[in-house]
């Protein structure tokens, strides 16, 4: 049955900004959908509050809101736009759950908004594990032993029946988020007190345990006629009990027998009909237990999925976009392949090679959180890898993590027989980020497959296949060097899938020696493409991956070619505003007439969309990997610079092994990273900087801080992103740092620069071509103070305290920096103003998190004038619009995942913890910020109590705070000193006890849900321990928090805003006052 | 184990590898399937016999062999090729590696060869005759070998692997412990309702044997039905003095054209008693109406493959196996096409309703595959039953433009 005619206007909701469990694969599906959706003629509104995103681009929907996810917010869009219908299953569980408000709150009938893709009844069937449960019971799919309780209570009595260890699953939550495996009463009722209280219904899903079970995926689509079919088997790698986001999964599965995945797939079919998703994609997840075959399934989503996405790049069947036209009313037999152009996407995908997905974890940066994988998800990030063998995928997939460590084995283990064999077996018997280190450590110690089996529960078939490897390895560390290693072993170890760094390491040579004499061996990799059908038809889509084998199918052509090296992994600091970036390059460069040449290894993202660039490889972005694609290519050149640090750091090999780097040179860049030559430079242009200096023992550190004054900024020379930075106020504190995080050594310095309180920071982004002509792109004031990591602070667009002078300053250092490091692309720097005196934290010559924002903020693409100033185009020829004043004022707000890791405080500092970022978009700045709160899930209260406790420092300004928060009518609460401070300038406070004092105390008041808002500044580690537990519980309670006075202040303007009247909803088109819904001129 | 094994094509093409298997030589059609999954099930189809089987899926041997996944009770391919062959399993169900289980039959398997550039020459050049050997011999000599293989066209491979003597069929649908429907719900399949309706009169079908797969016979048996299986050589006189409610054609290997015998033994039943055809069946039944068939390129060989029901437009994901295919305008005015291949648009599927016949080309017993399908058995038993019921809404055959062969 064709597109439906009824359907003109579709109102489609994003995901929001990037939190654990919700990443970039929701800009991949929403952009995908989008597209389809206008292909199809079919006026397009987008709602999504996250600017580092493809799907906002100004011109990709008809119109675009860059607003809260909130009801508020999507009906005075559909007042505005009168859309006929949503499509909800693009957004995660985000939109699902908007979705589901607004059709409960009946504000879709009441407007003639209809549902399509799932219906309000199906998302409820899904969604609610108790209507989900009698659903399965009805078509006899089984399920764990389980029951929903709505109350502590009733949870313990449950549980006697089921016993421990039990799962506890709260109900509508991301990535299992308050979920957890109890394995004693204690640990069973803190679990499930989390969890009703994570749980938006307030109810959860107590489970049997089936912990150690297999554990599958399906990925379903159906349409209108009741076509189904299956898309892609995934089997996890870890088994039941880690969350399959934090699980390496494998695809398709290795170890079913047919009878038995049949009985998979028909138990899927059945599932995706009964629940009644009458059009687009579902996730179905089964455990199997691998004694009996026994099977349960464990959910369903109803909806496109991390999963989705990750089935899309491991089969090359685009689920979103096909899942967008069923929703039209398209069935299957009527759309085709893509890929193989004139067969149907009427069919089951089959893959002739092996995918491994791999998760990205952060655990380090959140000190004292229990890195235990458990049921609820924490990585951050994914990377997947494609071999002809599961051992070929999973090590590719393994460096693609681009973590330091490359060997394949543990850092050394405790010494000792007994000790030794307890941390391995304790390695393996937890699941932790760092088991497949312990996997090979295992076998290199001589552990055997069954061993590791019994301590793992992973299936043997793949630790077999490991075992094999690091035999294989072995055996060529016990060479006597390059010179015995035969061609054939050689072959082998790289049909392994092992990267030439380690062998090189196992033979004792360098990298390039080894690499040299691999490619004067003639052993190069070939080059297949990802195809859908195993070549049963002609592919004519370039997705490609490497494989050691006969016959390479994909040809360079002889065409001008741009390689663009992707960023890899999102991790934090390093998110999906650098994949919108390489997005943006590959759409201005295809544009300008080059074939554009895309190197990443993140399924989620849409620089792996296989039409984004015209060839994607699919490869880990290392050394080697991004050598073998150049050589074989011969590009222009490669672009570094908008990958984030990944590319950078590959920039001077790269040129080294002849591979040209366009835009600025990687002499520059290493001149902007490396401390001393950098403040050689500023010295020299007369450009301040924090005055610091490096240490490298004790002594030292402390001379440098007594002369640049404390309080003073430490870290060590080796970490990025902030790491291990810290704010030092003495020097017992300097010692105290010493001993507990930087090590100091001859090789590893210590950085000092004097700490720059109470300034204000600001990010700059310019673009400059190669005759030295500059664009500043925008100028970013933060909100916190410097001190908290750009990364993680507010921004505002434009400025909103500085003065026009420095400003102006700012700017002019800025260019004169770029004019000197010969900048050509993009540039961001950081700088501090402190009582008006402009000083400069750091140069970044590439890409920053920013650009997205700024581009969004200020319809100047600053990604695309980049990439097309590095191939040689100037600013001039360009002919850019002229800088703009806009009406509107743009604010960033950053999210964090705090609650996912219990124990962290939440407190801001100099290392960025942040996974991802809002946009508020308004007339005044006070009403850009409210957006951006409610925007960032900080719901700003009406009315209520409000929580003070500040600093002395920041006492005198109290005051003022107080009277306006009680003039707009809240009740203040705060303990004995600020109670009394207050009183003295009479305004009434109730006082409240600390916690040290005894119940009832203002924890308890939180936990009692009595306080909407907290404003708690504190510095000095005692003051910053005691109130630990107070923001702990506010973050728990979900209880808007704010910590620094400057973001106080903001939040105070913001609720007197709200309080004078509701805010408008703009859309993205109206505020660039562009044209909107412009045909896609090829994607850009 | 690893000991060196060479396939070596007609046209020249060698691809050298590991054996596995047995350590021995075989000539062959060279084929190749796409499922991922239930490679015991393929290897048991006899309608491989003749042929050597490529995997595109690469990862072979995982789950090893069991006494259950198998369709005629020994491995009936000429040989195997593979990418990744593992010889430790991982499956509660494996009784033994697929290196042993081919070894004892005798049967050579060939590893670690870029089976994908082999995919790709059978697609661009069609399926070629081929010798798997572990030899040493020169590659000319292989060659050589290759070139000698009988080639498909125009041979009878049916006659010879059928049942020397007529026999009873009674045995259900297996399941595997686990499987088993009370305890966890094999789902929404209508055959079971079939067989309750008709427990009280059996039906009974006399099914011609010319290389079947056990699991259609037990989808029958399944359906209600009493299974006389006769050899193909078996008179069609005789048949019907066997007094059948309804005639089954199964699949098997070979050259439709070449067995001249059977199409006459239909043509004789035609019309006196409802008849069901699979693969080669199906085939054989629209030469009996006076169709054509032809030698595909390289044919459909997957578990895959889009089917649509012309007469409800609804497509199924099927299971399928075969060389050669139906002439659709050889059809034209003898019987309707019921059923095409979404991808190339060939015939899956024809009826001669006032005949009471009909046929599929694709395999809706499955395994390895889809069971969407099965209900095509329940079809059949509906055909049979006394009160007769239609097959298709005559007219329902909408052709694709123009059928590209496989
Ligand atoms: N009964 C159980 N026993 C052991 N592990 C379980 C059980 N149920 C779920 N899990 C584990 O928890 C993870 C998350 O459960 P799931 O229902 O998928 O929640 P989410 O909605 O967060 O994906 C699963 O991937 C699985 O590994
Ligand atoms: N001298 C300083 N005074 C005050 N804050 C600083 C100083 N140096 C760095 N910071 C803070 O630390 C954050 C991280 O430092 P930065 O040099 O930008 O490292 P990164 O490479 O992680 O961005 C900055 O955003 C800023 O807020
Ligand atoms: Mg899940
Ligand atoms: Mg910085």
């Amino acid at each position: 049955m064709p597109k439906r005619p009824d359907i003109k206007k579709v109102f489609l909701i994003g995901s929001g900004p990037i939190v654990i469990g919700q990443a970039s694969e929701f800009d991949y599906s929403g952009t995908q959908a989008v597209k389809a959706l206008r292909d199809e003629g079919v006026e397009v509104v987008l709602l999504n509050c996250n600017p580092a995103t493809v799907m906002t681009d100004p011109d990709l929907a008809h119109r675009t809101y860059i607003e809260p996810i909130t009801v508020e917010a999507a009906e005075k869009i559909i007042i505005a736009e009168r859309p006929d219908s949503l499509l909800p299953t693009m957004g995660g569980q985000t939109a699902l759950n908007l979705a589901k408000a607004l059709a409960e709150q009946g504000i879709l009938a009441k407007h003639n908004v209809r549902l399509i893709g799932a219906s309000l009844d199906a998302i409820n069937k899904a969604e609610d594990r108790q209507l989900f449960k009698t659903a399965m019971e009805k078509i006899g799919v089984p399920m764990a032993r389980s029951f929903t309780a709505g109350s502590l209570e009733a949870a313990l009595a449950g549980v006697e029946e089921i016993g421990f260890p039990a799962i506890i699953r709260p109900s509508f939550t991301l990535g299992g988020t308050g979920g957890g495996i109890a394995r004693t009463r204690e640990e069973f009722i803190e679990i499930c007190t989390r969890g009703l209280h994570a749980s938006p219904t307030a109810t959860l899903l107590v489970e049997e345990s089936l912990l150690g079970w297999k554990e599958y995926e399906l990925e379903v689509i159906r349409d209108t006629a009741d076509n189904a079919i299956i898309v892609c088997s995934i089997e996890n790698f870890d088994p039941m009990g880690v969350h399959t986001g934090d699980s390496i999964t494998v695809a398709p599965a290795q170890t079913l027998t047919d009878r038995e995945y049949q009985r998979l797939r028909e138990a899927s079919l059945a599932i995706i009909r009964e629940i009644g998703v009458e059009t687009g994609g579902s996730n179905i997840q089964f455990a199997v237990n691998p004694q009996d075959g026994r099977y349960v399934v464990i959910e369903m989503n109803p909806r496109v999925s991390r999963s989705s996405a990750l089935a899309s790049k491991a089969t090359g069947y685009p689920i979103a976009k096909i899942a967008a036209k069923l929703a039209l009313g398209f069935t299957l037999d009527e759309l085709k392949n893509d890929i193989t152009r004139d067969t149907t996407a009427c069919f089951e995908p089959v893959i002739d090679y092996v995918v491994v997905k791999w998760p990205r974890f952060n655990f380090e940066k959140f000190p004292g959180a229990d890195p235990r994988l458990t049921t609820s998800m924490r990585s951050v990030g994914e990377v997947m890898a494609i071999g002809r063998s599961f051992q070929e995928a999973y090590f590719k997939a393994q460096r693609s993590l681009e973590l330091d460590r490359l060997q394949l084995w543990t850092p050394p283990l405790a010494e000792g027989l007994v000790l030794r064999r307890k941390a391995l077996e304790d390695g393996l018997r937890v699941p932790q980020a760092d088991r497949p280190w312990y996997i090979s450590q295992a076998f290199l110690e001589g552990m055997s497959v069954e061993e590791v089996a019994a301590l793992t529960q992973i299936d043997p078939w793949f630790l077999v296949r490991i075992a094999e490897v690091v035999a294989q390895a072995t055996a060529l560390g016990k060479l006597g060097g390059l010179e015995q290693l035969s061609d054939a072993q050689l072959r082998d170890a790289k049909r392994s899938g092992l990267a030439d760094s380690q062998l090189a390491a196992l033979l004792n040579v360098t990298e390039e020696v080894f690499r040299t004499d691999r490619q004067r061996r003639g052993i190069r990799p070939v080059f297949k493409r990802v195809d859908t059908c195993a070549a049963e038809f002609e592919a004519f889509t370039p997705y490609l991956y490497s494989t050691y084998e006969e016959e390479d199918e994909a040809p360079p052509t002889d065409r001008q070619k741009v390689l663009i090296l992707g960023s890899g992994p999102v991790r934090i600091g390093q998110g999906v505003e650098f994949d919108y970036c390489c997005v943006h390059a590959a759409f201005a460069l295809r544009e300008a007439g080059y074939e554009t040449l895309m190197i990443n290894c993140n399924p989620e993202t849409v620089s792996t969309d296989y039409d984004t660039s015209d060839r994607l490889y699919f490869e880990p972005l290392t050394l080697e990997d991004v050598l073998e694609v150049a050589q074989r290519e011969k590009p222009l050149g490669a672009i570094v610079q908008l990958g984030g640090q990944t590319p950078l750091k590959l920039s001077r090999a790269l040129e080294a092994a002849g591979v040209p780097i366009l835009g600025t040179s990687p002499d520059a860049i290493d001149l902007a990273e490396d401390r001393e030559r950098f403040s050689a430079l500023l010295t020299g242009l007369g450009v301040r900087q924090p005055e610091n200096g490096s240490a490298r023992t004790l002594e030292e550190a402390k001379e440098i801080a007594l002369r640049v004054g404390y309080p003073v900024m430490v870290r060590p020379s080796y970490v990025l992103g902030g790491r291990a930075m810290a704010v030092v106020h003495d020097e017992e504190g300097l010692a105290r740092y010493l001993r507990e995080v930087g090590r100091v050594s001859q090789e590893h310095p210590l950085l000092v620069d004097r700490f720059l309180s109470n300034a204000v920071e600001v990010d700059v982004d310019l673009v400059a071509d190669r005759t030295g002509a500059v664009r500043i792109g925008g100028v970013l004031e933060h909100v916190e103070e410097a001190g908290v990591h750009s990364g993680d602070a507010a921004c505002t667009l434009p400025p909103y305290s500085l003065g026009a002078l420095v400003i102006e300053e700012m700017k002019a250092q800025a260019i004169s920096l770029a004019r000197k490091l010969n900048v050509v692309g993009l540039m961001n720097i950081q700088f501090a103003v402190q009582d008006g005196q402009v000083y400069v934290l750091e140069v970044n010559p590439r890409a920053s998190r920013t650009v997205p924002f700024t581009s969004k903020a200020t319809g100047v693409r600053l990604a695309q004038v980049a990439a097309l100033l590095m191939v040689g185009k100037t600013l001039e020829e360009l002919a850019l619009p002229s800088e703009r004043v806009f009406q509107n004022i743009a604010v960033k707000e950053s999210v964090f995942p705090f609650a996912k890791f219990n124990v962290s405080d939440v407190l801001l500092g100099p290392e960025m913890r942040s996974t991802g970022e809002v946009m508020g978009l308004a007339g005044d700045l006070a009403g850009a910020f409210a957006k951006s709160q409610a925007a960032a899930g900080m719901a700003l209260p009406a009315s209520g109590t409000v929580f003070v406790s500040v600093r002395d420092s920041d006492k005198a300004a109290l005051a003022p705070i107080a009277q306006r928060l009680v003039a707009m009518g809240f009740q203040l609460v705060a303990t004995a000193g600020t109670q009394a401070y207050l009183g003295k300038q009479g305004i009434d406070c109730a006082p409240v006890r600390k916690v040290l004092e005894g119940s009832p105390h203002i924890v308890d008041l939180i936990a009692a849900r009595k306080v909407a808002l907290v404003i708690n500044t504190t510095e000095g580690l005692q003051a910053i321990k005691d109130s630990y537990s107070l923001r702990r519980e506010t973050l728990l309670r979900g209880v808007p928090y704010y910590t620094t006075l400057r973001a106080t202040l903001m939040v105070i303007a913001a609720l007197e805003r709200t309080h004078r009247s509701e805010l408008e909803v703009v859309s993205l088109q109206q505020h660039l006052a562009v044209q909107s819904g412009l045909p896609l001129t090829k994607e850009v | 184990m690893s000991k060196r094994c060479v396939l070596a094509l007609e046209d020249g093409q060698l691809f050298e590898g590991h054996s596995f298997g047995a350590a021995a030589e075989a000539g062959g059609e060279v084929v190749f399937h796409t499922s991922p999954f239930g490679y015991q099930e393929i290897l048991t189809d006899p309608s491989y016999v003749g042929q050597i089987v490529t995997m595109a899926a690469t990862q072979m041997g995982n789950v090893g062999t069991n006494g259950l996944d198998d369709e005629s009770g020994r491995p009936r391919i000429a040989g195997m090729v593979v990418r990744e062959y593992s010889e430790r399993a991982s499956s509660w169900r494996s009784q033994g590696s697929l290196h042993e289980w081919l070894n004892a039959a005798g049967v050579p398997g060939l590893h670690g060869v870029d089976t994908r550039k082999l995919v790709r020459h059978l697609r661009t050049h069609g399926s070629k005759r081929g010798v798997l050997s572990t030899e040493s011999v020169s590659a000319a000599a292989l060659i050589e070998r290759a070139r000698a293989v009988p080639d498909m066209e125009g041979q009878d491979l049916a006659t010879p692997i059928s049942t020397r003597t007529p026999y009873e069929f009674t045995r259900p649908l297996r399941h595997f412990e686990g499987s088993d429907p009370a305890r966890h719900g094999v789902i929404g399949s209508p055959i079971g309702s079939a067989r309750k309706s008709l427990e009280a009169a059996p039906l009974h079908v006399v099914a011609y044997d010319y290389g079947l797969k056990a699991t259609m016979l037990e989808l029958l048996v399944d359906a209600g039905c009493r299974v006389t299986v006769v050899p193909a050589g078996f008179p069609a006189e005789q048949v019907l003095a066997l007094r059948p409610d309804g005639v089954f054609l199964t699949n098997g290997p070979g050259d439709p054209a070449a067995v001249a015998h059977a199409q006459e033994r239909i043509r004789t039943l035609l019309g006196k008693v409802p008849l069901f055809g699979i693969c080669l069946g199906h085939q054989l039944l629209a030469l009996a109406l006076g169709g054509r068939t032809f030698k595909m390129k390289f044919g459909h060989r997957g578990a895959n493959h889009p089917v649509q029901d012309l007469a409800t437009g609804k497509v199924e994901i099927t299971s399928q196996n075969h060389g050669f295919a139906v002439d659709a305008d050889s059809l034209a005015g003898k019987a309707v096409v019921t059923h095409l291949n979404l991808n190339d648009g060939t015939v899956e599927g024809l009826a001669a309703p006032e005949l009471q016949a009909f046929s599929v080309q694709y395999h809706p017993e499955s395994s390895p595959g889809p069971h969407d399908a099965r209900h095509l058995f329940a079809r059949f038993v509906r055909l049979m039953r006394p009160e007769g019921g239609q097959i298709v809404p005559v007219g329902a055959a909408r052709l694709l433009a123009n059928p590209r062969p496989g």
